[in-house]
C-alpha cells in the first residue's frame, strides 16, 4: 500500500486491500450514489457547478485554477460534441499521486468525469494516461468496462436522457503532453506541441470542440464534494484552499509515498508522518510543488503550511503537491543539473527561447558541475532564464527557468564555490549518502 | 504485415474515437505494432499509417516525437531506468550504475547476446517507489535495490 498516511482522508478513505479498485468495492464505499442522485433528481447543471465553486476546489494539476469557474466557461447552449478530458499524464519529476488514484480508486475518477460531463454538457470523454504506467492504463480500461456493464457510462445512463461515452488514451513518453493543449493535440494523433491560447479549450478544444481538461485528482474529488456539500469540503481545508489534497513525498525521508492531508496542514506535520529524515540527516531544502516550482531552504519551509497561499508567500508554488526532500548530502549544483537536463530533453522544440534556452541552461549548469565553470556564468544563467520565462507558447519554459533562478538565489555560495574551486562544496564522498541504495538491505 | 490479433486490437483502439478522427488511434496502434515486432521499422510505421488512412509522414512525426517508440532494434529486454532528481535522491543513479556494471554496457547499448538494452529514462510518475525501472515499456518495477535488480535479471535469463 503506498498511500502512506492521511488526516481526515476523503479521496483515500477506506482503500484497504487489493480490491479497492473494483466496482463492487467502490459501491460498497458509497460509490456512484452521487451520479445516481444527480440523474434521478435531474439536478440542474448550475446547481452542481455552484457546489463545486462553493467547495473552492482548485485544480490539482499544478496551476490551482478554481474548478467551478473553469466549468462555467463551457458554452451550454452550443449543440454538437463537447468533451471532458482527464489529465493523468503525470510526469513532472516528484509527482506520483494520480497513478495511485488510478491504482486504488479509478471509479472515483470515472464517477467524477460522468458528473462533470453532465454539469458542463459534455457527451464524450477521454482519460489521457502517462505511457510509462501501462499496467494502470490497463487497469483503468478494466474499470471502464465494469462501469459500462453496470450502466454508469454509455447511452441513456441509468434510464435517463444523459449519454456519456468515456475512453482511455495512453501517452508514449513525452512530458509536454501534460500541458493541456499538447495533450489535446496528442489525442488527435499528432506530436504533442502546445497550442497558442486564446482560444482556450472551452471554446476550441479537442477536434476544435468545446473541451474541459482537469487533473485526475480534481475529478476524483467531485463525487465526494457532491456527497458532503461544497461548504463542508471547503471547511476541511482553509479559506481559499478548499479540501484535502494528496502530497507525493520523494527523496530523503524514511517513508516516501502519498499522504492525504487537509489544506493548511503544517509542513512539519507531513515530515513527522514521513518518519523524519532518512539516517537522521539534516534537512537542506525542499522543492514543494514538483520540479517546476522554486526550491525553498529548510528554515523557510519548516515554517510553512501546505496550501497555495503559504507556499506562495515562501516564494514557491504548491503546484501538484509533489514534495521533493533533500538532505545535507545533496550538491545543489548537481541537483539543478539533473533538473535542467530534464527540461532540455522534454522541450517540444516549438519555441526558440525554450528549445535553445533549455539547452544553454543545461550546458552551463553542466560545465559548472564538471568543474569548468567560468566567472560570469551565474549572470548568464539568470539572463537566459529571464529571457525564456513568459516568452513561450506554454509554461514549460517558465518551468525550466524557475528552478534555475531559485537554486542560484538560495545556494549561490555553492555555485560560486564550484566555479572558483572546480569542485563541490559538499564533499564528494558524502554526496548521495542519503540514497541508501547499497545499505537498504544490510 | 500484422497478425489478425494485432489488427483486432487496432480496431478496438479506432472504435474509441469519432469515425472521422480515426488517426487519433495512431499512438496506440504504433505501440501495438512495436509490441508485435519488437521495434518500429519504417515499414511498420507506414503500414499503420496506411491502415488509418493517414499520410505516412504524419505517422513518422508521431513515432519520432514520443520517446518510447524504438526506431532501432533493441534487446529482448529493454530496461529503462529513471535517473531524474527525485529518483536519484533514492538511488536511481546508483541503480543505473549497478546495472551498467552487471550487464557490461552503457546507456543506449545492447548486450552482445542481444538480451538486454539499457536506456536512461525521464520521470515515470512513480518517484515514491524509487529506484524505478520499466521493462519493455510495459512493466514498472519499483524499489529496485541490488537484490531486486539481481532477481529481475535472473528472471529474464531463465
Ligand atoms: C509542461 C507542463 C506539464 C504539465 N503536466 C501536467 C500533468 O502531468 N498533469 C496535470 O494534471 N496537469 C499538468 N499540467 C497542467 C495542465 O496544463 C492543466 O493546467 C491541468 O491539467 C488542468 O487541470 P486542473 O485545473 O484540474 O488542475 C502541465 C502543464 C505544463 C505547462
Ligand atoms: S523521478 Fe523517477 S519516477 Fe519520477
Amino acid at each position: 500500500m503506498s498511500i502512506m498516511g492521511a488526516i481526515n482522508p476523503v479521496l483515500t478513505a477506506g482503500l484497504d486491500g487489493d480490491k479497492s479498485w473494483r466496482l463492487q468495492d467502490y459501491m460498497a464505499r458509497g460509490g456512484y450514489a452521487m451520479l445516481k442522485k444527480v440523474l434521478a433528481e435531474q439536478i440542474p447543471a448550475e446547481t452542481i457547478v455552484a457546489a463545486i465553486k462553493a467547495s473552492v476546489l482548485r485544480g490539482r494539476g499544478g496551476a490551482g485554477f478554481p474548478t467551478g469557474l473553469k466549468w462555467s466557461f463551457m458554452p451550454h447552449s452550443l449543440s454538437g460534441d463537447k468533451y471532458i478530458v482527464c489529465n493523468t499524464d503525470e510526469g513532472e519529476p516528484g509527482t506520483f499521486k494520480d497513478r495511485d488514484l488510478i491504482h486504488y480508486n479509478p471509479h472515483a475518477v470515472i464517477e467524477g468525469m460522468a458528473i462533470g460531463a453532465y454539469a458542463i454538457g459534455a457527451n464524450r470523454g477521454y482519460n489521457y494516461i502517462h505511457g510509462e504506467i501501462w499496467e494502470l492504463y490497463k487497469r483503468f480500461e478494466e474499470a471502464l468496462d465494469e462501469a459500462r456493464n453496470a450502466g454508469f457510462i454509455g447511452q441513456s445512463i441509468l434510464g435517463s436522457d444523459f449519454s456519456f461515452e468515456l475512453f482511455a488514451h495512453h501517452g508514449y513518453g513525452a512530458y509536454i503532453c501534460g500541458e493541456e493543449t499538447a495533450l489535446l493535440e496528442s489525442i488527435e494523433g499528432k506530436k504533442g506541441q502546445p497550442r497558442f491560447k486564446p482560444p482556450f479549450p472551452a471554446s476550441f478544444g479537442l477536434y476544435g470542440r468545446p473541451t474541459t481538461v482537469n487533473n485526475t485528482e480534481t475529478l476524483a474529488s467531485i463525487p465526494f464534494i457532491m456527497q458532503m456539500g461544497g461548504e463542508a469540503f471547503l471547511n476541511l481545508g482553509k479559506p481559499n484552499n478548499g479540501g484535502t489534497k494528496l502530497f507525493s513525498v520523494s527523496g530523503h525521508v524514511n517513508r516516501p509515498g502519498n499522504y492525504e492531508l487537509p489544506m493548511g496542514t503544517p509542513f512539519a506535520t507531513l515530515m513527522e508522518m514521513c518518519g523524519g529524515m532518512r539516517g537522521g540527516r539534516k534537512l537542506k531544502a525542499v522543492i514543494p510543488g514538483g520540479s517546476s516550482s522554486p526550491v525553498v531552504p529548510a528554515e523557510t519551509i519548516m515554517k510553512c503550511t501546505l496550501d497555495y497561499d503559504s507556499i506562495s508567500k515562501a516564494g514557491s508554488m504548491l503546484g501538484s503537491g509533489a514534495v521533493i526532500v533533500m538532505d545535507e548530502t545533496v550538491c545543489m549544483v548537481k541537483a539543478l543539473e539533473q533538473l535542467s537536463r530534464f527540461y532540455h530533453e522534454e522541450s517540444c522544440g516549438q519555441c526558440t527561447p525554450c528549445r535553445e534556452g533549455t539547452g544553454w541552461l543545461y550546458d552551463i549548469v553542466h560545465r559548472i558541475e564538471a568543474g569548468e565553470g567560468r566567472a560570469g556564468d551565474l549572470e548568464i544563467l539568470l539572463r537566459i532564464s529571464e529571457n525564456i520565462a513568459g516568452r513561450t507558447v506554454c509554461a514549460l519554459g517558465d518551468a525550466a527557468a524557475m528552478p534555475v533562478e531559485s537554486f542560484v538565489r538560495h545556494f549561490r555560495d555553492e555555485f560560486m564555490y564550484h566555479i572558483e574551486h572546480k569542485t563541490c562544496l559538499v564533499p564528494k564522498e558524502a554526496q548521495w549518502a542519503g540514497s541508501d541504495f547499497y545499505c537498504a538491505e544490510a | 504485415m500484422f497478425t489478425p490479433e494485432t489488427l483486432q486490437k487496432f480496431d478496438r483502439e479506432i472504435a474509441k474515437y469519432p469515425a472521422e478522427h480515426q488517426c487519433s488511434a495512431v499512438m496506440a496502434c504504433l505501440a501495438l505494432a512495436q509490441e508485435e515486432i519488437g521495434w518500429l521499422p519504417p515499414e511498420a510505421i507506414e503500414a499503420v499509417a496506411h491502415y488509418l488512412a493517414m499520410p505516412p509522414i504524419a505517422a513518422y512525426e508521431v513515432a519520432t516525437f514520443y520517446s518510447m517508440y524504438d526506431l532501432k532494434p533493441v534487446g529482448k529486454y529493454k530496461l529503462t531506468v529513471c535517473t531524474n532528481l527525485p529518483c536519484a535522491l533514492s538511488g536511481g543513479v546508483h541503480a543505473a550504475t549497478y546495472l551498467k556494471e552487471k550487464l557490461g554496457i552503457g546507456f543506449n547499448e545492447t548486450t552482445p547476446d542481444g538480451k538486454f538494452t539499457l536506456v536512461e529514462g525521464e520521470c515515470m510518475g512513480s518517484c515514491g517507489y524509487a529506484p524505478v525501472m520499466l521493462v519493455n515499456n510495459r512493466r514498472m518495477c519499483g524499489h529496485m535495490t541490488p537484490t531486486a535488480i539481481d532477481a529481475l535479471l535472473e528472471e529474464c535469463q531463465s
